[in-house]
């Protein structure tokens, strides 16, 4: 995995992004609106950083991506959380330390954190990783912490 | 805003969630992992029924009555635990629940129920007051 990569903040990713969570506030979309200029131009909603996966270069579940090689194997810990198949993601926690608004540069990197695993309900080991993203802007300026926990299991969930 | 321990608020972030709405997600988020648009490798690959939503499309819609309610800037955090998948045509509400308020920041119990009442998203978040 590279030591990190760049996240452009993109006016029309953030209104594509909130449209898909059903969100139509002026925050998010329009510059000119009073509610807009209040907060010191758009915003993004509070899990819009899961946008970085476009601009993840080893990013796994997105396997119809144009690449030079192949697709990169899934790992179970990046970003994303959950994985093909027997991967779910299990939690997701953010921390907002600044604002993150469009037109922003964000710098995404990711380390691993904690690994342990449980016994599932139904028999069958289960295998959390957690793995911690920071998002910091243009001026090196910490914005957004995610912790996004994952578990692979050795059978499909039928919760 | 003003709130105190015990403040409640809630809302219907879904109705009849679509494969649409899955998809639309997927395309504005870049996770195009196949469980949550393709039946077939959903069946394949997972033993699932049919697709399900991402995770973190219940946790952007719980997210959005949070600010809803309380601003788009007011979060300091917002942690979740995924419970249960939300399948094609479940309708979810989003709850939240102030437990505490110190210092200029409550903390808030949050929970999404589908139309059966059994919760998708457990979790809490931090916010600004």
């Amino acid at each position: 995995m590279p030591d990190g990569f760049e996240f452009p903040v993109d006016r029309t990713q953030v209104m594509l992004f909130a449209r898909s969570l059903g969100d139509i506030r002026p925050e998010y979309s329009d510059p000119n609106d009073p509610a807009t200029k209040a907060v010191g131009g758009i915003v993004v909603p509070p899990t819009f950083v899961q946008c970085s996966a476009h601009w993840q270069p080893d990013y796994p579940l997105d396997i119809t991506r144009p690449r030079k090689g192949p697709p990169p194997a899934h790992r179970g810990d990046g970003p994303g959380g959950g994985g093909l198949g027997r991967g779910l993601h299990a939690e997701q926690h953010y921390e907002y330390h600044q604002p993150v608004h469009a037109g922003d540069t964000l710098w995404v990197t990711t380390r691993p954190g904690n690994r342990w695993e449980k016994q599932g309900r139904r028999g069958g080991k289960l295998i959390f990783s957690e793995s911690i993203t920071e998002y910091r802007n243009q001026d090196g300026v910490l914005c957004v912490t995610a912790t996004s926990v994952g578990v692979q299991t050795e059978r499909a969930v039928d919760q | 805003m003003t709130l105190k321990a015990g403040d409640t608020h809630e809302a219907v972030v879904v109705e009849n969630i679509q494969r649409t709405h899955i998809v639309k997600y997927a395309g504005a988020s870049g996770d195009f992992n196949p469980l949550h648009h393709d039946d077939t490798l959903a069946n394949k690959l997972g033993g699932y029924p049919t697709v399900f939503a991402h995770g973190m499309l219940s946790m952007g819609l719980t997210g959005r009555m949070l600010t809803d309610w309380l601003g788009p800037t007011a979060l300091k955090k917002f942690g979740v635990r995924f419970t249960k998948q939300v399948w094609p045509g479940d309708t979810l509400t989003a709850k939240a629940e102030v437990t505490e308020v110190k210092g200029g920041l409550a903390t808030i119990k949050v929970v999404t129920v589908n139309q059966d009442g059994e919760s998708v998203v457990e979790g809490e978040a931090i916010a600004a007051v």
